[in-house]
């Protein structure tokens, strides 16, 4: 019998029932709650006088909505305000633990869950949010749910599940100096598609892979889905261990010494089989930048806009022109001659320490170009932040020109007040460029946080590889 | 122990319905439902404000009167002939993004009742059948000649116990849909209550794995 793969190992810990056609009732050990997609699955829970199955294994936090600015004046918008404060009563009247939003540790829920220690290797984390597959860089079965099924967790700490199939995305040696976690996952999107990973778990290995901080990791497994995979994966190693450890969360005394044994077992079998397995070469991959309204539509900063005549697929030609007109590009223009309105370095994509730390390496002693309206920096949470000033990266932002915001999901989807206008560009760190997602008429250009930081102060995007780090 | 189980949705068995025409790859959930209308904390009410910024010129905002909104006259949905279309045929990918389950909400309460593409994004693909909402999945040849095919006043015939699409000149194309999934929406049955009829088997298992992993416990 071939060895198992790490997602075969997690599925079958948590199957509790399995039906006649393969679908199974499979376990949830943590689920996470913001207030976009809860409030109708509280709802349906009174109207059916149910209660929740288990209160602490959910933890809530209000992240797409609120403010990243003058949080003590609360929220204006009453849309907004509103939504915020039903997660509010929901929670209290379910007795589940939220960070409201003047705890410290409110943030993004992709944050706060590593950062709390509420995630850790072994478990199987949902949250009504595609981009909880960020979880998976713990070793962790994570994904995404509806709403439907936030209201199922809830009443049943179980979900319905089909088993998805097994994809490995093995990355071949090491990334160049100043090729990032983001540049490997969009390179990785590019050569796949956007539904490359449709039906899958994507298990990502490979040097490159294993080089990564968790951070790095967890920006890997966040776009997962922007492949079309529902989760994402890399094995436990030291660097997943010694995370976790120390973390408010996370087990302690005897109980952490079981876990760090069962949890270092979780890594595929060295003869398990995929169904699906593409290989990268790391030094192939150069910094990425995104020109269309689709995450696939991604070329190399030294590229250029591509012509949608060479395509010979007549959809995806279609899809092309229709993105080029959107994005007010030209065939053939060179990535480095686009000039930037804006530039959002933030998201569960990009808002982590170590994402602010090479923003603000590239940053440093420099000026936001003035043709440049705003480039405004939001951190993951309150902790990241606290971090980050202790470190003295808010100073370096202000002084280079750069706006120092309050936690949570800002202009990645301008839920909140920060959002683009009508036609204006945007170098971002986040995870999705599809028309009007970071406000109407505005235009993404996804990238990585040194690169946005780069574009910020020249105006335009740039190699990062030459640009001068002091 | 003993759950009721309620049909809290409508059930699908039998569709004859006209067609629309969206000749799109990867129709992201935030075209189906733009980001603002996300704010409320209502279940219906989504289907004035589906493809709101396709279907409109100018720009929608929540708990707006869509009535006297200037339509976009060159979005297939705003055309006389789609007037009342409960399929919506689509090419690959349809639902990529979001996990917002308002976007299913706002295709159903517009009146779909039957979405066709090559392929659909895996977390909208799961939001629709809690929704009353028949997602199928055909292969890309299939997809392009049920396009080509298409004239005004196109139907189609889905029949979900079949498992079978007929076409008005009488072609059958056969579907694949799991068991599970299928039962569900035939009946319209509430997944929690059929889920919670195994509650016995939750706690067995939570016992279980409390000797396995007793610091989740």
């Amino acid at each position: 019998m071939p060895g198992k793969t790490l997602y075969d190992k997690l599925w079958a810990d948590h199957v509790v029932y399995t039906e006649d056609d393969g679908s199974a009732l499979i376990y949830i050990d943590r689920h996470l709650l913001h207030e976009v997609t809860s409030p109708q699955a509280f709802e349906g829970l009174r109207l059916a006088g149910r209660k929740p199955w288990r209160t602490d294994r959910n933890l809530a936090v209000a992240d797409h909505n609120v403010p990243t600015t003058d949080r003590d004046q609360g929220i204006a918008d009453p849309i907004s305000r509103l939504q915020v404060e039903t997660l509010d009563s929901n929670c209290a009247e379910f007795g589940i633990t939220e960070f409201a939003m003047d705890d410290t540790r409110q943030g993004i829920v992709h944050v706060i869950g590593p950062e709390q220690g509420a995630t850790l290797p072994g478990m199987t984390v949902v949250c009504g949010d595609s981009h909880t597959s960020t979880h998976g860089a713990f070793g962790a079965l994570a994904f995404g749910i509806g709403t439907s099924e936030v209201e199922h967790v809830l009443a049943t700490q179980c979900l319905v599940q089909k088993k998805a199939k097994n994809f490995l995305v093995k990355i071949n040696g090491q990334v160049g100096a100043g090729v990032t976690a983001k540049d490997i996952v969009l390179a990785i999107i590019g050569a796949i598609g956007t539904a490359g990973g449709n039906g899958y778990t994507i298990e990502f290995a490979g040097e490159a892979i294993r080089s990564l901080s968790m951070e790095g990791r967890m920006t890997v497994c966040n776009m997962a889905i922007e492949a079309g995979a529902r989760a994402g994966l890399v094995a436990v190693d030291d660097v997943t261990i010694d995370y976790c450890r120390g973390r408010p969360y996370a087990p302690k005394g005897a109980d952490w010494f079981m876990a760090e044994r069962v949890w270092r077992e979780l890594h595929s079998d060295v003869d398990a089989v995929f169904d699906k397995v593409i290989e990268l070469e790391a030094n192939a991959i150069l910094p990425q930048v995104t020109w269309g309204t689709s995450p696939e539509l991604v070329v190399a900063v030294n590229g250029h806009v591509p012509d949608p005549i060479l395509e010979t697929d007549t959809v995806k030609q279609q899809s092309m022109v229709r993105a080029l007109d959107y994005m007010g590009l030209v065939a053939g223009q060179a990535i480095t001659d686009i000039a930037v309105d804006k530039v959002f370095i933030g998201s569960c994509t990009n808002s982590r320490i170590e994402d602010l730390r090479a923003a603000a390496a590239v940053a440093k002693g420099k000026a936001k170009a003035a043709s440049v309206k705003l480039a405004m920096v939001v951190p993951g949470s309150g902790l990241v932040k606290r971090q980050a000033e202790a470190e003295g990266l808010d100073q370096i932002f202000l002084a280079a020109g750069f706006e120092w915001r309050e936690p949570g999901c800002s202009m990645c989807l301008a839920m909140n007040a920060d959002r683009l206008e009508e036609g204006e560009r945007c170098a971002s760190t986040s995870n999705r460029n599809f028309e009007g997602r970071q406000g109407y008429g505005g235009r993404t250009h996804l990238v990585s946080p040194a690169m946005a930081a780069a574009a910020a102060i020249a105006g335009h995007f740039v190699d990062v590889r030459q640009w001068p780090v002091v | 122990m003993q759950f009721p189980i309620t049909n809290i949705m409508q059930a699908f068995t039998l569709l004859d319905g006209l067609v629309v025409p969206l000749d799109r790859a990867n129709v992201d959930t935030d075209a189906i439902i733009p980001k603002q209308f996300l704010k409320s904390i209502r279940r219906a009410g989504f289907g004035p404000y589906l493809f709101d910024e396709w279907r409109y010129l100018d720009h929608g905002e929540p708990e707006m009167d869509c009535t006297h909104r200037p339509l976009n006259a060159n979005f297939v949905l705003n055309k006389p002939q789609y007037q009342g279309a409960q399929i919506l045929l689509a090419r690959e990918n349809f639902g990529c993004g979001s996990s917002r389950e308002h976007a299913p909400w706002a295709l159903e309460d517009f009146g779909f009742r039957a979405i066709i593409a090559p392929s659909f994004a895996d977390i909208f693909y799961n939001n629709c059948f809690k929704n009353g909402l028949l997602p199928i999945a055909l292969p890309a040849a299939t997809v392009a000649a049920l396009f080509q095919e298409m004239v005004d006043g196109y139907h189609l015939l889905i029949d979900l116990d079949a498992q079978q699409i007929t076409t008005p000149s009488g072609q059958t194309i056969t579907f694949e849909i799991d068991g599970n999934r299928k039962y569900r929406l035939l009946n319209g049955l509430d997944d929690i209550g059929l889920s919670l009829q195994h509650a016995d088997a939750i706690a067995a298992y939570e016992t279980a794995r409390t000797q396995r992993a007793p610091w989740l416990f």
